[in-house]
Formats: structure tokens, sequence, C-alpha cells
């Protein structure tokens, strides 16, 4: 039962470092996380006497209950006792569907361990991979808990032995993705391993469970198990091996407490000096240190407003603090901390490092920001950018259905804008365009179902699922001049593709724009080969990987041009003169540069438009192509329907990459171009009465075949409200 | 082909326009104006279509320079085409490009000239034509931006012994134009990044607001007193003197209300 316990007592032990786990349940979708967390609260959680009556199951928003899965995540608190000893681990549920993998990817930063939950019947799945590899990036320790081992017994009819046996495989093909995946310091003490009391196996849905070790202690063995669905009596186990006895044992006794874990885990999320102040204060998780907290998720509360949430790596924090968010470049008061307990947030005075906490009162917090207390703004580094497995490639277009709402429609999408840090939302009055991009169907499904219930029963229109290109170049394109509008100002301009090296190197975040021109430059020079005058003097790093390059020499005034230049570049990029897509992977050199003596006669309204026009003149000689996302795609079927969903993928522009029997069970992975996912599932499931379950995931960019490049760009003008026709570069460059 | 003449219109209100400048346009067959590159502050545009007798099409920036006043081009093409503009017409950079490409398509081009605010500040200040180094305009800031640009071409030009006339940056779009204080603001910020001691509290100033009206403010002092002057409303604009002339240094004395110290500096 939740254990009721006086704030202050809780707070007495949140400042007991040793005793504490920062812990998160990551899985493939449908695994059972959500199930196994609530349990774990039914048993364990956290609760103050005051909203204890009002506890409720994690999945608690309508939508999630009505789908069966996941789509927030969520952070509790939990109590547990091993030798009389209480232990406080603080926890968050995470989804399992790839559109909402973002949300993993940020809950990974503010904990420190990870239980992965692996589905026995379906084994370690794409997404397993995915959300380990995300973990090991961050350093965060897994522990692993085979779940629904009940369905071995009871559907799939399995022995003792055949049952150990599928247990040791998923053991082996996890500890493979911590081989392939995890750092050389790290993997061999991280690999799992049932005799060490990392592994955990049960039945999240009957509550029960156990490690080696707790299983010896009960004398306990799989045949006792599997005897005991025989004869119906697994209502027994509940009993005997409690479900959060055997996790919790698992967590406290494996997973770092946040003093061990901060000493290796700072360094990777944080380029800092270590042995500054700041540094050594994260390093050693001190609550005498500066007050660093890093964001992990940022909620709008209609009576609250935004809600922050984070982890604390030093300091303490308490209501009235006055502290500097680096990346918003903002002060603020700190107007309440809260803490979780059990699922909700309980006001608190103050919170000591280590743990999470919740802050109101910092409108421009978001997900990934960095907090500093006051005195410490200047000498502070920003941890590392979140990174994102995958990229927003769908996009629909949203118009309330009358015309009075739209204040409210553009309200909302600002929030959903502020809580999902991977939806992008545009917001174009001048078109009358309002669009949401997203992951993929499910996610824009959803964030329209929310764009309905925050606007209170908000009638909003949809368009039909369109997929978002990208423009590039092939080959170098002309130094291409253009004036500006008043004619007194020239660029010349130069577009050629960037190395795919290179762009994957910025989509690793090795090269990132706020590193600094200097920094650019010496990683451009060492690592990507560049002449140092061009490594240099990169200017800007825009968003979709394309870069702008100065290789004018003593030009006067560029200096006071250099910021209107900048944003000519990035204004063009976001929209390629093909169909006014983005740019992807362009690197754009400004060659030369002709100003006017007088500033006003070279302010942005001339600067801007000359730099764009030079860059889109250039890039249309330069062999143009337009890019079009595939997913990678993993379907998992019965052997009789294989050639019916390999016949659909080819179809359908895919390619079939591997296939692999697991039992009887075929799984087959490729690639399929986003575009001619719609309407996939209806296909599918005709095709195999229903049996192939599939899940598809952003993967990468891909030229579009040329027999319906034209076709799809034409379609893409005419939707935008533009002309047919391509233009020609001549419209873009001018003649001396 | 037709004939594009540049009329410009002076400097205050309709009536500043040359007889010549009128005639030209009563001639015309298309009669174009903008007044987005200065503020002329006693203009009435149902006046000055009273006196053209013939309707006046009002060109944007937007039509002069993104779409390369087409539509006076095409006009100039077929009659003969008056272009109304405040000042004299070609002194700012603005519309030479206009008149270089109506040339080279064979549209003739005349320019009727009118009084501008060059002239006008020379006369009502008394610093002499002579003496003024490169001229420059102070721009609105952008928020986390300063330009250099107008501090360094009075530092250059001082340092040459040569005055520097300061425009005053203009929104006309949105009805924003430049105050004295603010132009010396901007300057002060400048000062306080690059520490040249270029405008300072007591670097010696003139301050001009509506040149050419019948009640133009004309009052020279320290940076520190002007900024706090009162110079009613616009346009507004600003000397900057180096070493004076004894006859200057009268001039801004008994002209513009100068300190009597200022003598000091005549070379
Ligand atoms: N038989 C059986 N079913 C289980 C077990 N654990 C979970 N389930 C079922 O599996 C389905 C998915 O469970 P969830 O807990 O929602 O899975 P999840 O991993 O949280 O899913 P997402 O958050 O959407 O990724 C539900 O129908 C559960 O009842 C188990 O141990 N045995
Ligand atoms: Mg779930």
């Amino acid at each position: 039962m939740p254990r009721f316990r006086q704030t202050s007592d809780i707070l007495k032990l949140m400042t007991k470092k040793q005793d504490i786990r920062d812990i998160g349940i990551i899985a493939h979708i449908d695994h059972g996380k959500t199930t196994m967390t609530d349990s774990l609260l039914a048993e364990a959680g956290l609760l103050s006497p005051k909203i204890a009556g009002e506890a409720r199951a994690l999945d608690y928003l309508e939508e999630e209950q009505k789908r069966g899965i996941t789509i927030k995540t969520a952070n509790i608190s939990l109590l547990h006792e091993i030798e009389n000893k209480p232990y406080v681990v603080n926890l968050i549920d995470t989804p399992g569907h790839v559109d909402f993998t973002g949300k993993v990817t940020r809950a990974l930063r503010a904990i420190d361990g990870v239980v992965v939950v692996v589905d026995a019947v379906e084994e370690v799945m794409v997404q397993t991979e995915t959300v380990t590899r995300q973990a090991l990036e961050e350093r965060v320790r897994p522990v692993l808990f085979i779940n629904k081992v009940d369905r071995l017994i009871r559907e799939l009819k399995l022995s003792s032995d055949q049952v150990q046996s599928k247990l040791l495989r998923i053991i082996r093909d996890f500890n493979n993705l911590i081989d392939l995946y995890g750092e050389p310091e790290y993997k061999d003490q991280w690999r799992v391993d049932p005799a060490k009391g990392t592994v955990a196996f049960g039945s999240a849905l009957h509550r029960w469970g156990f490690t080696v070790d707790i299983a010896q202690q009960k004398g306990i063995k799989f045949s006792d198990v599997v005897e005991a669905y025989h004869k119906e009596q697994w209502q027994e186990l509940q009993k005997t091996i409690p479900l959060h006895q055997a996790i919790l044992d698992m967590v406290v006794k494996n997973l770092p407490n946040p003093i061990d874990a901060q000493k290796y885990r700072v360094p990777q999320i944080w380029k800092g000096e270590p042995d500054s102040e700041i540094g050594q204060a994260m390093l050693n998780c001190d609550d005498n240190g500066p007050t660093v907290i890093c964001f992990t998720s940022a909620q709008m509360d209609p009576h609250a407003g935004l809600v922050a949430t984070g982890r604390i790596f030093s300091g303490t924090i308490q209501e009235g603090d006055q502290i500097y968010l680096v990346g918003a470049k903002k002060e603020y008061r700190v107007q309440q901390v809260s803490m979780y307990m059990g699922a909700f947030r309980e006001v608190v005075n103050r919170l000591v490092a280590g743990n999470i906490a919740a802050l109101l009162g910092l409108d421009l917090a978001r997900a990934g920001e960095t907090l500093i207390n006051m005195s410490h703004r200047d000498a502070m580094i920003p941890f590392e950018r979140i990174k994102y497995v995958s990229e927003p490639v769908i996009t629909i277009a949203v118009e309330p259905k009358h015309p009075k709402d739209l204040p409210r429609l553009v309200d909302i999408m600002h929030r959903l804008a502020i809580e999902d840090p991977n939806l992008v939302t545009t917001i174009n009055k001048e078109t009358g365009e309002y669009l949401l991009s997203g992951m993929g169907e499910l996610h824009l499904e959803i964030a329209v179902k929310f764009l309905k219930d925050y606007g209170g029963g908000l009638e909003i229109l949809t368009s039909r699922p369109i997929v978002v290109y990208r423009e590039s170049i092939t080959g170098q394109g002309v130094v291409a001049m253009g004036k500006s509008p008043n004619k007194h100002n020239k660029f010349w301009i130069q577009a050629e593709p960037l190395e795919g090296k290179l762009i994957e190197m910025i989509e690793k975040g090795e090269i990132m724009e706020e590193m600094g021109r200097k920094k650019i430059g010496t990683v451009l020079y060492k690592e990507a080969g560049w002449p140092a005058h061009e490594a240099r003097n990169v200017w800007a790093l825009e968003e979709h990987k394309n870069m702008l390059v100065d290789m004018a020499k003593g030009i006067q005034y560029l200096r006071e041009a250099r910021d209107m230049i900048i944003a000519g570049f990035r204004w063009a990029a976001q929209a390629g003169p093909l169909c006014e897509e983005p740019m992807r992977g362009v690197k754009v050199k400004l060659m030369d540069v002709q100003l006017h003596e007088d500033p006003v006669h070279r302010g942005p309204a001339q600067v801007m438009p000359a730099t764009r026009r030079a860059f889109l003149g250039s890039f249309l000689t330069a062999g143009p192509v337009l890019l079009e996302p595939v997913y990678k795609i993993g379907v998992s079927v019965p052997h009789q329907w294989v050639g019916e969903v390999t016949s659909i993928i080819t179809r359908k522009r895919g390619r079939i990459a591997a296939s692999e029997q697991k039992g009887s069970i075929t799984m087959i992975n490729g690639y399929i171009p986003v575009s001619e996912t719609f309407g996939l599932s209806a296909e599918m499931r005709s095709a195999t009465s229903g049996h192939a379950f599939w899940q598809s995931q952003f993967d990468h960019w891909e030229k579009v075949p040329e027999s319906i490049a034209l076709t799809v760009i034409e379609e893409i003008r005419k939707r935008r409200g533009l002309p047919p026709e391509i233009p020609k570069p001549s419209k873009f460059i001018d003649e001396a | 082909m037709g004939e594009l003449v540049f009329v410009g219109l002076g400097l205050y209100n309709e009536k500043d326009i040359s007889l010549r400048g009128l005639e030209e346009i009563r001639k015309a067959d298309a009669v174009f104006a903008e007044f987005y590159t200065s503020l002329m502050p006693g203009l009435s545009f149902q006046k000055l279509e009273r006196l053209a007798r013939k309707k006046i099409t009002v060109v944007s920036r937007k039509i002069l320079e993104e779409e390369d006043g087409k539509p006076i081009s095409d006009e100039a093409k077929k009659g003969k085409v008056a272009f109304l503009v405040p000042g004299d017409p070609l002194i700012a950079t603005t519309h030479v490009d206009l008149r270089i490409r109506a040339e080279r398509q064979g549209i003739k081009t005349r320019v009727i000239h009118g009084s501008s605010i060059v002239s006008a500040v020379m006369g009502l200040s008394g610093l002499q034509n002579y003496k003024y180094g490169r001229s420059v305009t102070i721009p609105f800031p952008k928020e986390g931006f300063t330009y250099e640009t107008p501090y360094r071409v009075i530092m250059e030009n001082r340092t040459m012994g040569l005055h520097t006339l300061c425009y005053l940056d203009i929104k006309a779009e949105e009805q924003r134009y430049m105050t004295i204080k603010e132009g010396l603001q901007s300057l002060l910020d400048v000062e306080k990044q690059k520490r040249r001691h270029v405008i300072t509290p007591s670097t010696l100033v003139l301050g001009v607001a509506r040149a050419g009206s019948d009640d133009p403010t004309v009052k020279a002092g320290y940076v520190g007193d002007i900024t706090n002057h009162d110079f009613g409303p616009p346009p507004h604009i600003l000397v900057f003197p180096a070493k004076l002339h004894f006859m200057e240094a009268e001039a801004l004395i008994t002209l513009a209300g100068a300190p009597e110290q200022i003598r000091e500096i005549v070379k």
C-alpha cells in the first residue's frame, strides 16, 4: 500500500543522497511499462496524507486510457525499504510509441538509471534498441525486467525449460545492445546478469516478479511459477514474490545514487571545466555549491502557468531565489518549488541537489534549458543540447471552424509548442497557414486532440497529412550576384553541397552553432579537413544543416552588415526556390560584397533580400534536387503472410533490408518513403487479416526519384499558391 | 519614347516647388511622387494636386525598389512623366538608379532642382560649405546591435578638421522620425563601447529642426545641454562642427545661441 508520510519526513529523506535513486522506465511500445509502474505506485507510492485520497493510475489523460498507450512522461516518487532502511526512488514513466521518443530523450537527462522492460513474447524490438541506445549515450545505467512471463506459460504453453531458454535469449540480445552502443569504460560493468541481480522476471499484470536473489531467499524455482499457473493459483505469487519488491530491490541495489552517478555523468552531459567551482559542485552533487538545474520538461498548467521540471545537479533551490536561465538569457525569481509525491506535485520550501524539482514562475524555461543562481550567471556553460533521434516529417494544416476562434487557436498552438519540443508549429498570419509538424501520424493526431481539449472543445478543421520535404544540391553553383532593392549594395554568393560526413557530425551535435566560431573552426579544420581560412570563418549554422561561410576579404562595413547577411541566409534556407521547402546540407560561401557608404542605405531591408537572391540564384545552378524522408519500418508477422508484407513494402517504393525468424513470427526490417505510408495500416490489415504488427520511425533523407520529382514539386507549388514553373536562376541573379 | 523629369519639391510645403518645376508638372502626362525619403512637415497633398491641376500617384519604397519603379518607367516610355521628390531630387543616392535605368531604356531624363536640407543647414548655421567632410545617417538602433559607422565618420572627419552632417533616420511608413535626442543617445551608446572621446557631454554640436519652415529651431551647444533642449516637432538634423573659422564661431554664437567660450576653438 502507498506509504503516508509527513512532508517533513520525506524532505529529510531527500537530503540523504546515498538513499536516493533517480530512474526511468523505458521500453518498446506495449511491453508493460505503465502497468509495472502502476503496480509500484500502488504498493510503494510515496504520498502525503493530503493527496492520498485522490490517487489514481499514471495514464490519467483520457486519451491515454482510451488508446491504452502512454503519451506523456509522468514523474512519481516511491518509498522502498530494504532491511528497514528507507530509500526514495524518483521515477519517470515514459511512452513507448516511436512518435514520442523525444520525451524519452528528455527524461534521460534527469535520471541516472533505467529499468528496461522487455515483453517475453515479443522479445527485444526496434524501440527497445532505440531507447537503450539513447540511455547509454547519456551514460544512464540499465537494468532489465522481462515482463509478461505469464503469457509464455498460458498462451504459448511453454515448459519451464523452454521458458528459461527464451529468457536467456532475451538477456543475450539485450547484452548485445549494450556491447554495441555502450562506451568501452562502462559496457563490461553494465552488462546485465541474473546472477548479479540486474535482471528480474515477472508479470506486471499479475503483479509478481523476482530476481535470482529473491528466488533463492524464498526458495522459488521457475517450475513453481509454471506450476502456479497450471493450477490457476498465480494469485499466490503476488503474495510470495510481489513485483514491487523485485523491481525496487533491483533498482536500489544496482542503480547508482546521484553522488556516484554525477561523477561520471556530468562530464558526458556538460562540457564546462571540471575543475571550476561549478564543475566541482556538480561532480560532487554538492548542496553547498552554486544552484544548477537542467530542465527536462515544461508543462502549461491552467492554474499555475508554466511548470518547469528538472534535475538539480548542485546546490539547493528555494522559493524566492533569484536565478538566471542561460539559454533564454533571462533573470527570474522562483515563485514556487515543488516535488513529486506519488503522481502529484507537493509544494515544498526547498530541495537539494540530486532531486527532481518542479518550479513555477519561469516563463521561458524549456526542456533542455540550464538554470544557474544569479551570482554565477557569467560563469555558467549550458548543458549539452538534447539530441533527438527523430525529425518531424509529417505536417497537417489546422484552422478553426469559426474564424473568431483564431486567436484562441494561435494561443494553444504556442502552448503545445512549449510543451512538446518535437512538435513544430508554424503560424503564418500573412498566408493564413497554421501548420503542425510531427514525427508521425499518431503524434499529430494526439496534438490535434490536445488542441481541441485545451481549447475547451474548440472546433478545428484539419487537412490531410502531408510530407515535409527538403531541397538540396548535387554540385557547385555559379558565383551569383544579388543586388539590394535600392541597387546600392551587391553580394556574391556560391552554393555547394556540404560533405555527407559533416552533415553527420552536425546531426550528432559534434558541431553546433552554440560552440562559437573558434571552436567550430577547430573541429572543421582538424576533423573535417577544411582549409583554415574557410574553417575559421563560419558565420552561421542553420537548423536544417546549412552553413554560411564568409570568404570575402577586407570589406569595409561588413561587420555592420553581418547579422543582416546571416538573417538573409536563414530566410533563404527556410524556403528553397524549388517549392519553398527548407534546404538541407548546403554550404553557402559569401565570396564578395560591395556596400553603400551610409548605414541606412545598407539596412536589413536592403541586405537581407539581396543575400537571399544571390543564394537562391546560385542554388538553382547547383543541380538542385528534392529530398524526401524515409522511414525505417519493422514488421512482425506470422510466416504465412511474409510474402504479402514484402510485396506491399516493395510496391510502395520501399526495400527490405533483413528478415529474421523468431519462433512462429518473422521480423521484417526495411525502409519506406514516408509519403507512401498514408493508408498503409489499412492495406497491411487487409493483406494479413490483421496479423501484422509494425512500427515505423524516421531514418534518413533520400533523393526523390527523378521520374516523380517534378510532379511532387508541382503539387507542392500548387498547394502553396506558387506559379507551377520552378523559377529560372535569372530570376534571382542580377546583372552587373 | 517619352521623358522623365525629376522635380525637387523643396523643404517645407507645396509652395517650395520652383516655378519651372510647377510648369513641368502641369505639362506632364503623368505625375508620380514619393514621400518616404524625407518629411515635408507643411505639405498638403490636396493643395499640391490643386497646384499641379492633376492627379498625383504616390509610389512606395516597395514599388521603387523591389519593382524597380516600373509604373514610372512604363509611363515614361509613352509620354512625359514628372516624378516629384522632397528636397533636391538626387542629393541622397536613392533615386539615381531609376535615372540610370531610364536612360539605358532610351528615356530622356532631366532634373529640376529644389532646395536641399544640405544647403539649408549650412545657411542657417553659418558653418561653411568648404569645411564639411562625409555626411552620414544615424540609423534607428536595432536590439542588441549598435551601428558604429556614424561614430567613426565623425571621428575621421574631425581629425581632418571637417564638420559632419548627420541625417537622422526616418521610417515614413511607421511615421517615425528620429529626434536629436535619440540621435545623440545612439552616439553616446557607441561611445560607451569605444571610449575614443568622440562624443562626450562637452562635445560641441548643432541641432536644426524644421529647416525651411517659418519657425526653424537652430541651437548649438554642448551635447549634455543639447540632449535636453526642446527642438519641437520633426524633422531634425545634427551637425558636429570640427575646428571653427572665426566667422563660423561668431555665426554659431549669434545665430544658434552657442556659448561664448566656443571662440576658444577657433584656429
Ligand atoms: N499478459 C500480460 N499482459 C500485460 C503484462 N503487462 C502489461 N500487459 C498488457 O500489455 C498492454 C500494454 O501495457 P502498458 O503498461 O500500457 O504498456 P506500456 O509499455 O506502458 O505502453 P506504452 O506506454 O504505450 O509504450 C496492456 O494491455 C497491459 O494490460 C503482463 O505482465 N502480462
Ligand atoms: Mg505506458
